[in-house]
């Protein structure tokens, strides 16, 4: 048992900080700021094209094979020099990985990992949020093509995305979890209409809403087989619940660091209830971490897509909203002079116990799938 | 990096593990059985885990914190009536003042509010963990700035909050006497050290104490039935064991870091390490406990519930060197945010 690095995990870490020394984007964090987006593309392909992106992915699809520990080194050396964090592109790769066959894996997933394509995520629609399996955006086949009629909504990305990972019901006669296939389908194209969403704290680039009216998908981009939809979205959303594929350890740390700044250089302006705060949030951004570094440690053993997701995000959920309170607290987001930074990393933290599946059903799945408890 | 147990911590885990499953107290009934307990302390002293920091040839110890943490976790987890936690910071105190092993049982004092070692007096210090033990250890101030170890003879002791684990508060005029054949005195780095090691290691107890309830509260949900079902399905109930679940598991995360560190890193950085650990678990583990406590309703209440002799052992282990006030104060410190400021005064 080790938390320490090999020595090939050191050499790694000493050439990434010598990257990251002239190599700094120098953006906000990811929660703060339109700029953030704006710069998010070429930041990855920055991480990417110096070796420093898709560490743990197969070398066939442009990662390294390397052990996923190797995840918690960029996180904690991104948060050390106080760049943004890696793109959050873990979920969608293990997902294709693990369902598409081997031509949909040699098309689609280089793209995704050297940051040159754009993926967004079109799960969530209006009325299919927790209770997903009851989507109904249609996909009918015509020829070699499925049409898609539909709408999509808290789709992250889809401002920017070239390409939607499209969950879509294909056989409306069979109980609803199995009539769904998963598509990569084109978000370039004239059935297809993209609104932004503006979040609480105001940004506008993140979110949106897609509409779909006789969008096409050729059939040969079908993720996985007719009907395997439902499963994807499962190994999509369970990874989707894990800090180690998300990076935001990153994120937790650069904003706590900015805090912990705040109170050391100006002892005089803070008080108990200040400081107890940022203690809190130092604490469990720590936690985090090392939490991170068992699961990571634990897939040495071999990959899993099981139920722990589930309390790995109700875990990064306590964080980032301890986070939040100490960008309340320490940062007095509530009555700042101009500069709303603190306000908006406090209320974009509300977001993290919704997206990725509400915290109310990640408790539900670790009380069934892990306790044991009946239903 | 790669922290998984390797398979000797393995079983040296469910070793541990077997031994308060087999001979620990499954009911509070059989806290007084006094035939089980002592074989339960024969067996812990047959396996020599209290003698796990005790020197082995140049000077290191014979095990790591990572071992100490997995044997306190499995006793914690079992209720263990048996002194591990005394003994353990004895030897460890011992080990760095370059002093043989005890010859006879000994165990640590603490400050009045157990929030560190007793330095300097007896005057209301409090040894923990007495079972057995005839003595304590403690610090006293030398005059080239270190701490000397010293020694005082015990009193008997009793029960207090902690059902599984006496303790004994040391008169004021107990005589303390310089611990014989020590080679050196601790400086700050041992002090430290030390203290990370005690912080670890209780922990790594309330690790096993929020186990031991979450465990002990899903088999009362699922067997306890209202409304023509078992609790266990009540969404209410389910979402309270879950977020008992989840803290446990962070808390599990944090400890084996500081467990690796209190040998692994440096003084100050293995401190900050088991503060972390120490501030996080303490705050989980008077929740869990509170909640195995509420999911147990009206018997949950009772004294033949074993839901609150969880929850006193835990309480005892958090303020043993301190609980989430003190440790958010060290982990800031760490952080250069120091006691000069008014914030982490009104932590302690």
């Amino acid at each position: 048992m080790d938390f320490g690095d090999s020595p090939d995990e050191a050499a790694f870490r000493r050439r990434l900080r010598e990257w990251l020394r002239d190599h700094n984007p120098g953006l906000p964090a990811s929660s703060t700021s339109d700029d953030y987006w704006a710069g998010q593309a070429s930041w990855h392909q920055a991480l990417y094209d110096a070796g420093f992106f898709g560490l743990s992915w197969p070398r066939h699809i442009g990662g390294h094979a390397l052990p996923s520990v190797y995840d918690v080194i960029v996180d904690e050396e991104l948060a050390a020099a106080g760049a943004p964090p890696r793109p959050s592109l873990g979920y969608l790769v293990q997902g294709i990985l693990a369902h598409g066959n081997e031509d949909v894996c040699a098309r689609f997933l280089p793209g995704i990992v050297n940051g040159r394509d754009r993926w967004c995520q079109g799960f969530s629609e209006p009325d299919a949020g927790s209770d997903l399996a009851s989507l109904r955006t249609r996909a009918d086949r015509d020829g070699d093509d499925y049409v898609i009629t539909g709408h999509k909504v808290w789709t992250s990305y889809s401002d920017v995305a070239d390409w939607c990972l499209l969950l879509a019901r294909t056989d409306p006669d069979v109980p609803k979890h199995k009539g769904l296939s998963a598509f990569r389908i084109s978000m370039r194209q004239p059935g297809i209409q993209q609104r932004p969403l503006k979040m609480i704290n105001g940004i506008t680039s993140e979110f949106g809403e897609v509409l779909f009216d006789g969008a096409r998908v050729p059939a040969s981009d079908m993720i996985g087989a007719p009907g395997e939809g439902w499963r994807l979205a499962m190994t999509v959303v369970s990874h989707e619940r894990e800090p180690g594929e998300l990076g935001y350890v990153a994120r937790y740390k650069k904003l706590v660091k900015e805090l912990t700044g705040m109170v050391r250089d100006h002892p005089e302006r803070y008080g108990p209830e200040q400081v107890r705060d940022l203690g809190w949030a130092l604490v469990e951004a720590e936690m985090l971490r090392l939490h991170v570094c068992r699961r990571l440690s634990d897939r040495l053993d071999g990959i899993t897509h099981g139920p722990e997701g589930s309390v790995d995000k109700l875990l990064m959920t306590q964080v980032e909203q301890a986070v939040g309170h100490a960008a309340l607290s320490v940062g007095g987001a509530a009555h700042g002079d101009g500069d709303d930074t603190w306000l908006k990393v406090y209320l974009y933290s509300r977001a993290q116990s919704v997206m990725g599946g509400t915290s109310q059903i990640q408790r539900n799945l670790v009380a069934g799938r892990i306790l044991g408890l009946p239903t | 990096m790669d922290v998984r147990l390797s398979p000797e911590q393995v079983a040296l885990r469910d070793s541990a593990a077997q031994a308060v499953d087999r001979l620990g107290a499954h009911a509070v009934g059989e806290l007084g059985d006094p035939e089980r307990a002592a074989k339960l302390d024969a067996a812990v002293a047959a396996s020599g885990w209290r003698e796990l920091r005790t020197p082995a040839d140049g000077g290191a110890p014979w095990a790591s914190g990572v071992e100490v943490a997995l044997v306190a976790e499995e006793l914690g987890r079992g209720l263990a009536d048996t002194p591990f936690l005394g003994p353990t910071l004895a030897a460890e105190l011992r080990r760095l003042a370059g002093a043989p092993p005890a010859g006879d049982p000994e165990t640590v004092a603490l400050a009045p509010d157990l929030t560190e070692v007793a330095t300097g007096t007896a005057e209301g210090a409090v040894a923990v963990d007495t079972q057995g033990a005839t003595a304590a250890l403690l610090l006293v101030a030398t005059p080239a700035g270190g701490h000397a170890v010293a020694r005082v003879l015990l009193p008997p002791g009793a029960a207090r909050v902690d059902l599984t684990r006496p303790a004994a508060a040391l008169s004021p005029a107990t005589a303390l006497n310089p611990l014989p054949d020590a080679a050196r005195s601790l400086s700050e780095n041992d002090l430290a050290r030390w203290t990370a090691l005690g912080l670890a290691m209780t922990a790594a107890e309330l690790v096993g104490t929020m186990r031991g309830a979450v465990t002990l509260a899903c088999d009362y949900a699922m067997q306890r039935r209202q409304y023509g079902q078992a609790i266990g399905s009540f969404q209410a109930v389910q979402h309270l064991l879950a977020d008992a679940f989840v803290a446990t598991e962070g808390s599990r995360s944090a400890t084996l870091h500081a467990a690796w560190a209190v040998d692994a890193l440096p003084p100050a950085e293995a401190l900050a390490a088991a503060a972390v650990a120490k501030a996080y678990c303490s705050r989980s583990a008077r929740t869990v406990c509170e909640t195995a406590i509420q999911v147990h309703g009206g018997i949950g209440n009772t004294w033949e519930c074993l839901a609150h002799v969880y929850l006193r052992r835990a309480l005892l282990a958090t303020d043993v060197l301190g609980g989430a006030g003190p440790n958010l104060a060290r982990v800031l410190d760490h952080h250069d945010i120091g006691s000069d400021i008014g914030g982490t005064r009104g932590l302690r």
